[in-house]
């Protein structure tokens, strides 16, 4: 499991003056989901195409499988799948012929090909529609079709470039789903390239933060928020009223910053207050949430509402973005 | 079909006596018109270029497209194929239409006049069709070129039809205009006229389409004896008649071999311009 599919060693594309991608490194393993999280631009998509040969770097090697793409493309591809951002069919095939002349672009022929066509077609939900000409599949139809077309061959590592892109929320859960369980079972490395949050932190094992051509950071979503918030790594979010002073109408006062500062004095490990949109932010650098409850009771306020913020990947993509443009 | 059918009503007429061209009447069933109709070899002429752009200007950009090149590209295959398979492809298309066509207008001629062709005859008429797919085949691959250089196949497919446009009409005046300026006085030596005479026949045959009309003027008709400009000292002494098949190839080879190079460039630069390229999806 320790092995590594794919390699990029000081990779570097330059597209005129534009630098696309900058002395990129990366190593991937075996059996490994792996999220490449970027903004539009972010030379996600020229790094894919170079793992695969489509294009080539101005330096720096690519590796995949221990295959250098650059030179021997053609090897790397029996053992890659990839599935480009918006795939396109011959529209006036069947999508079952579609796959069998993939099949057949593989090496697969004859009745071969069409068994495994049919049971691929079956695996990705289309069964139903396998009679269909391709020009009237549905985008999610079309990804999915892709899919199969990625597997016909039975590839160690599957690319996907942007792949749930236009599909519509159960269409990508049922397809982020198929993805996790074709990584576990059958112990295929899946790239998963994303400018969506939320999905590469569902299904992704590690991620790489890829921005102007530079990956910032690499690693699993836990320790890259370490990493980020170092030592305020806890939020805790509450909202609290003073019922011993009444504002006009009778109803219980809002706390102010420095009111809570006072009440919570006591507690160690405390690092900021903040108010933001009526609710206080609390940083601070360990677990304090019961803590800090009890202290505000304690001190007769009424506590309307306290949350542990746990950060997802939107908030590192942010923290990191903030971050980007202070330091230039 | 039209031209097959004037030919055909014309063929009478064209019959004269003691002409020396008799020999080959059947090779009038391509050559013959009555005005009304274009005769065969000018439909040729003038079709194939359309025929050859229509069938290779969208090869490459509408699979970038479509979304299928990247797909395609995904997997193990040599990038050289797809181009191949697209020249040859097209190619196998165009001849076999080009051999039907010409063993139609054979067999209708056949039938209705009755005389079937002579083995010369036979050999020009597909020495003839092999010139006309090797015609194609250049507009084919130029528009392939094209198809690899631009992104919209509305752009190559008006690429094409501006080249072709340009070689047959913008050329041919441009020479005229070159030559016109150039032409030497009537007291000029017969040395500088025979030169302003080569230079007029040089400056044309840059022309494929003038390439193929001279090619199939010397197979169609066999009585025509040289293309460039003729010396008297040359002529003096000749007998009119018309050539052996033999001489006649000799006449159109640099003709021919202009042909396959323009063919063989474009298709070479195109291979390398994909070869190269970057292939994105969309």
């Amino acid at each position: 499991m320790t092995q590594n599919i794919i390699e990029l060693v000081d990779l570097t594309k330059k597209y005129g003056s534009h630098l696309a991608v900058d002395k990129l490194s990366l190593t991937i393993k075996k059996g490994e989901v792996f999220g490449l999280l970027g903004p539009n631009g972010a030379g996600k998509s020229t790094t894919i195409l170079m793992m695969l040969g489509l294009t080539e770097p101005d330096s720096g090697t690519v590796k995949v499988c221990n295959i250098n793409s650059t030179n021997n493309p053609i090897e790397v591809k029996k053992r890659v799948g990839y599935l480009p951002e918006d795939v396109g069919f011959y529209e006036d095939m069947t999508g079952l012929e579609n796959i069998i002349y993939t099949a057949r672009l593989n090496g697969i022929s004859g009745d071969d090909a069409r068994d495994k066509a049919t049971g691929l077609l079956k695996r990705v939900g289309l069964s139903d529609a396998m009679l269909k000409k391709t020009g009237k599949y549905s985008r999610g139809m079309r990804q999915r079709l892709g899919l199969a077309d990625v597997l016909i061959k039975d590839p160690e590592v599957i690319i996907l470039d942007e792949p749930t892109l236009g599909i519509d929320p159960t269409g990508v859960r049922d397809f982020l789903e198929l993805i996790v369980k074709l990584s576990k079972k059958e112990g295929i490395t899946v790239l998963f390239s994303s400018h969506h949050l939320l999905q590469v932190q569902q299904v992704c094992d590690r991620v790489g933060l890829f921005v102007k051509g530079k990956l910032l950071a690499e690693g699993d979503v836990q320790s890259l928020s370490n990493k980020l918030f170092d030592n305020n790594a806890y939020t805790i979010e509450t909202d609290l009223s003073l019922p011993s002073s009444r504002n006009s109408s009778g109803n219980p006062k809002k706390c102010t910053t420095t009111g809570l500062k006072e009440i919570l004095q006591g507690v160690p490990g405390i690092a900021s207050i903040k108010k933001k949109n009526d609710i206080f932010q609390i940083e601070c650098s360990h677990d304090l949430t019961s803590e800090i409850a009890r202290t505000i009771l304690k001190s007769g306020a009424n506590l309307n509402y306290l949350n542990k913020k746990e950060y997802g990947l939107d908030d590192i993509y942010y923290r990191y973005f903030e971050g980007g443009v202070n330091h230039e | 079909m039209g031209s097959l059918y004037t030919a055909v009503t014309n063929i009478g007429n064209a019959v004269k006596p003691n002409d020396p061209a008799g020999t080959f009447f059947f090779l009038k069933l391509f050559t013959i018109s009555d005005g009304t109709m274009p005769s065969f070899f000018v439909f040729v002429s003038f079709l194939g270029p359309l025929l050859g752009i229509s069938l290779g200007f969208d090869s490459i950009n509408s699979e970038q497209s479509k979304g299928t090149l990247s797909r395609i590209l995904s997997h193990p295959i040599p990038r050289d194929y797809i181009i191949n398979a697209k020249f040859t492809g097209a190619l196998f298309v165009v001849s076999v239409m080009f051999f039907a066509l010409s063993f139609l207008v054979l067999g209708i001629g056949i039938m209705v006049i009755g005389i079937p062709p002579t083995a010369e005859e036979f050999v020009r008429i597909i020495l003839f069709t092999m010139l006309s797919i090797i015609y194609v085949a250049f507009w084919l691959n130029l528009s392939i070129l094209f198809s690899v250089r631009f992104k919209q196949a509305a752009t190559s497919a008006l690429a094409g039809i501006a080249v072709w446009l340009f070689f047959t009409i913008f050329y041919r005046i441009i020479v005229n205009l070159i030559t016109k300026v150039l032409e030497p006085s009537k007291l000029a030596s017969p040395r500088q006229l025979f030169l302003h005479e080569k230079l007029k026949f040089g400056l044309k045959q840059i022309m494929p389409n003038e390439l193929f009309n001279e090619a199939t003027n010397i197979l169609l008709v066999p009585s025509v004896r040289s293309l460039g400009p003729l010396t008297m000292e040359q002529i003096q002494g000749a007998i009119p008649g018309p050539l052996p098949l033999g001489q006649s190839v000799l006449l159109i080879w640099p003709q021919v071999t202009g042909l396959i190079a323009a063919t063989v460039i474009c298709f070479v630069l195109s291979y390398i311009a994909f070869m190269r390229r970057e292939i994105r999806s969309r």
